[in-house]
C-alpha cells in the first residue's frame, strides 16, 4: 500500500498529480500485461511467421529457397482459390442479409413489449447459439438426407421428389441456412441489447409527437442501434470467409458436392495436411486475411461515414 | 482501513426504484399481439425444430432410424439404451472425449475470462502509455481470419513439441479480441471513476482495488464474456482438427465426426444412433450454463453490450 508524498513547498500546485497519474499509468500495463503477452504468442507470431513461410519454397529436389512473390504472384492465378473465394463472396451476399435481417425483426418484436411470453422467445431463439456447429451440421445434414433425413421422410410420406439439399447445386444454400439457423439468436441478442440501453426519453418524445409503431422503429431505433448492425455486419463478413466446419463436416455426407477447395479456409488446411504445401498453403491464408480485412474494412468505413 | 464510496454511488441505487413505475406504466399501455407473437412464433419454431429431432431420433436404434419418420418415435424407444451404448462404445472413449472438452473448456476460456477481464479493465480505467496501440492491434485481430494462424501456428507449436499435445488446443484459446472489446465497453459503464478515485485517496492498492470493488462490479460481464468463450472453445473444431492426431486427446466435436465419418470407410461400422445420442449429450452442458446463468449474461450484455 502506497501513500502518496506530499509535495514539498518548493513545488508549484501542478507538481502534485504527477506522480499519481505516472503510477495510474504504468500500472495499466500490469493488467493488460497478461493478455498481450499471450496474444504476442498466438495471434502476432503465428502471423509474422506466416509472412516468413510464405516468400520461401520447398522442394524435394533443392530444399528450401528464398522465392520472393513467387507464391503470391501463384495464389492470384490460381483458379482453386478464386473458385473458392467466389463461393464464399456469393455466400456472404446472401446469407449476411438474411440472417441479420431475420434477427432484427426478433429482436424489435422482443422489444417491442407485444409479444406474449417475451422471455420465452428470447431464450428459445437465442439457443442454437449453444450448439456446436460439429452437432449443428450433422444434425441439419442428417435431416438433409434421403436415407433417414426428413427429406427422403417427406418424399416417401407424401410421394413427392423435393430437391435434394446436398446436391451441387444447392449445396452451398443448404450451408447458408446452417449457418443461418446457428447464429440468428446470437445476433439477436447483440441487437436486442442495445436496444435496451436506447434512452426512455427518446420514445416518450416520439409519443408526444403521435408516432406510429413504425416511425418509432425508423426513426428512434433504428438509428440508436446502428453501432450494433455495423458490428454484427463486421463479425458475419469475417465469418464468412473463414467458413470451414460446416462444408468440411458435410463433406462425408455429400462427397460429391463439396471439394477440397470449396471454401478458401478448406483450400488452406488442404494444401496443409493433405497435400504437405506449407508454404503455399501460408500464402494462401495471408491474401484471405488482407482481402477479409479489406472487405471488413470498406463495410467499417461506409457505416461510419453515412454518420456525417 | 475502510473505504468510503463516493457520496453519489451510495445515493444511486435509491433512484432506481422511481424508474420502474414509470416504465411499468408505458409498458403496460402496449396492447399485447397476437399476430406478432404468431408471426415471432415461426422463428422459434424454426430455431427449436432441429433439436426437437435430435432428441427424438437420440431415441431410436440403428435400425430404426432408417424405418421410422424423421419427427416421430420409433416404436422400439431406445434413449436409455442409445445413452449406456454411447458412453461405454469402444471401451467408453465418449467419456473420454468429455472430460477432455470439459479440461479445454475449464483452462482455455477461464483463461481467456481472466485476461479479458483485466486488460478490459485496463483498456477503460488506466490511460497508460501505448493504450491507443494496443486497442487498435487488438480489435484489428479480430478481423484476422483463423486460417491466416492456424497454420502457422501448427508449424510453430510443431517446432516446440507442442502438438498432439493438449496445450496446442488451450494456449490459442487464452486470447479472445471480442472478450477484451466485450469487458472494455462493460468496464467502462459499470465502474464509476469517482469510486477508483475515492479507493486511491483512501490508500488501497491498485490489486485491492480490482479484486474488492470492481470485480463485484464486473460480475454480470465476466459471466458473460465466460459464457461467449466457453462457446467458442466448447464449439472449437478447426484448431484441435489441426492440432490434434491422437484419439485420445479429441474434444467431443472431433470425436463426434470421426463417428460420423466411419461410416463412410471401408469395412466402417456404422453407428448414427450413436452419432445422434452423443450430438444430444454434447449439448445439453452448454444448454443447461446458458439457462442458469440467463440473469448475467442478459444484464451483461444489456449493460456493456455494442454500443459506439
Amino acid at each position: 500500500m502506497t501513500v502518496l508524498a506530499p509535495p514539498t513547498i518548493s513545488r508549484t500546485g501542478q507538481a502534485a498529480p504527477r506522480p499519481a497519474r505516472r503510477r495510474r499509468s504504468w500500472t495499466g500495463w500490469a493488467f493488460v500485461g497478461p493478455f498481450m503477452t499471450v496474444f504476442a504468442f498466438v495471434f502476432v507470431a503465428p502471423i509474422a511467421y506466416a509472412i516468413y513461410l510464405s516468400v520461401f519454397r520447398t522442394r524435394l529436389i533443392g530444399g528450401t529457397s528464398f522465392v520472393g512473390l513467387e507464391n503470391y504472384q501463384q495464389v492470384f492465378t490460381d483458379p482453386q482459390f478464386w473458385s473458392a473465394t467466389w463461393r464464399v463472396t456469393l455466400f456472404l451476399l446472401v446469407q449476411v442479409p438474411i440472417m441479420l435481417f431475420l434477427a432484427l425483426l426478433v429482436a424489435l418484436a422482443i422489444d417491442s413489449g407485444r409479444l406474449y411470453g417475451k422471455a420465452f422467445f428470447r431464450v428459445a431463439v437465442f439457443m442454437p447459439y449453444a450448439v456446436p456447429a460439429v452437432v449443428a451440421t450433422l444434425m441439419w445434414g442428417f435431416m438433409y438426407g434421403s436415407r433417414f433425413g426428413l427429406v427422403g421422410n417427406i418424399n416417401d410420406t407424401f410421394g413427392v421428389s423435393l430437391p435434394d439439399p446436398l446436391s451441387p447445386d444447392l449445396v452451398l444454400a443448404s450451408i447458408g441456412n446452417i449457418v443461418t439457423w446457428e447464429f440468428v439468436g446470437y445476433n439477436m441478442l447483440i441487437f436486442y441489447s442495445a436496444l435496451q440501453v436506447v434512452p426512455k426519453s427518446l420514445y416518450e418524445a416520439a409519443e408526444l409527437d403521435g408516432a406510429s409503431q413504425l416511425q418509432v422503429i425508423r426513426s428512434v431505433k433504428l438509428p440508436a442501434i446502428k453501432g450494433a448492425l455495423l458490428i454484427a455486419t463486421i463479425f458475419s463478413i469475417i465469418g464468412s470467409f473463414q467458413l470451414f466446419n460446416e462444408p468440411n463436416i458435410l463433406q462425408s455426407l455429400a462427397p460429391n458436392a463439396i471439394t477440397t477447395y470449396f471454401t478458401p479456409n478448406m483450400y488452406a488446411y488442404s494444401l496443409s495436411f493433405s497435400g504437405q504445401q506449407y508454404n503455399y498453403s501460408a500464402t494462401v491464408a495471408i491474401v484471405m486475411g488482407i482481402l477479409t480485412m479489406i472487405v471488413a474494412y470498406a463495410v467499417q468505413l461506409r457505416g461510419t461515414r453515412k454518420d456525417r | 482501513m475502510t473505504t468510503h464510496p463516493h457520496p453519489t454511488t451510495a445515493a444511486a441505487p435509491k433512484a432506481t426504484p422511481a424508474r420502474a413505475p414509470r416504465r411499468a406504466v408505458r409498458r403496460d399501455k402496449q396492447r399485447r399481439s397476437p399476430l406478432l407473437t404468431a408471426l415471432t412464433a415461426l422463428m422459434v419454431i424454426y430455431s427449436l425444430v432441429p433439436l426437437a429431432w435430435l432428441v427424438i431420433n437420440a431415441s431410436k436404434t440403428q435400425e430404426g432410424l432408417f424405418s421410422s419418420f424423421g419427427l416421430w418415435f420409433d416404436d422400439d424407444f431406445a434413449l436409455f439404451r442409445n445413452i449406456r451404448d454411447t458412453l461405454t462404445y469402444d471401451d467408453g472413449v465418449f467419456v473420454r472425449w468429455l472430460l477432455n472438452t470439459l479440461l479445454y473448456v475449464v483452462l482455455g476460456a477461464g483463461g481467456a475470462t481472466a485476461l479479458a477481464t483485466l486488460g478490459g479493465y485496463a483498456l477503460a480505467k488506466f490511460d497508460f502509455p501505448g493504450k491507443r496501440g494496443v486497442f487498435a492491434v487488438v480489435i484489428g485481430a479480430v478481423a484476422v481470419p483463423g486460417t491466416a494462424l492456424a497454420v502457422p501456428t501448427f508449424l510453430m507449436f510443431s517446432k516446440l513439441g507442442l502438438t498432439n499435445t493438449p496445450w496446442a488446443v488451450i494456449i490459442p484459446s487464452l486470447i479472445s479480441p471480442f472478450g477484451l472489446y466485450l469487458m472494455w465497453t462493460f468496464a467502462a459503464s459499470a465502474i464509476p471513476g469517482e469510486l477508483l478515485e475515492a479507493a486511491r485517496v483512501d490508500g488501497a492498492g491498485e490489486l485491492r482495488t480490482f479484486l474488492r470493488i470492481c470485480m463485484p462490479l464486473l460480475a454480470p460481464g465476466i459471466v458473460t464474456v465466460a459464457l461467449f468463450t466457453m462457446v467458442a472453445t466448447w464449439n472449437n473444431y478447426f484448431l484441435p482438427l489441426i492440432m490434434l492426431k491422437d484419439p485420445d486427446w479429441y474434444p467431443l466435436t472431433l470425436g463426434l465426426n470421426a463417428w460420423n465419418d466411419q461410416a463412410a470407410t471401408a469395412g466402417g461400422q456404422a453407428i448414427f444412433h450413436l452419432v445422434i445420442t452423443g450430438s444430444l449429450l454434447t449439448i445439453l452442458p452448454l444448454l443447461a450454463a446458458f439457462l442458469f446463468l440467463q440473469r448475467y449474461w442478459q444484464s451483461g450484455l444489456a449493460a456493456g453490450g455494442v454500443k459506439d
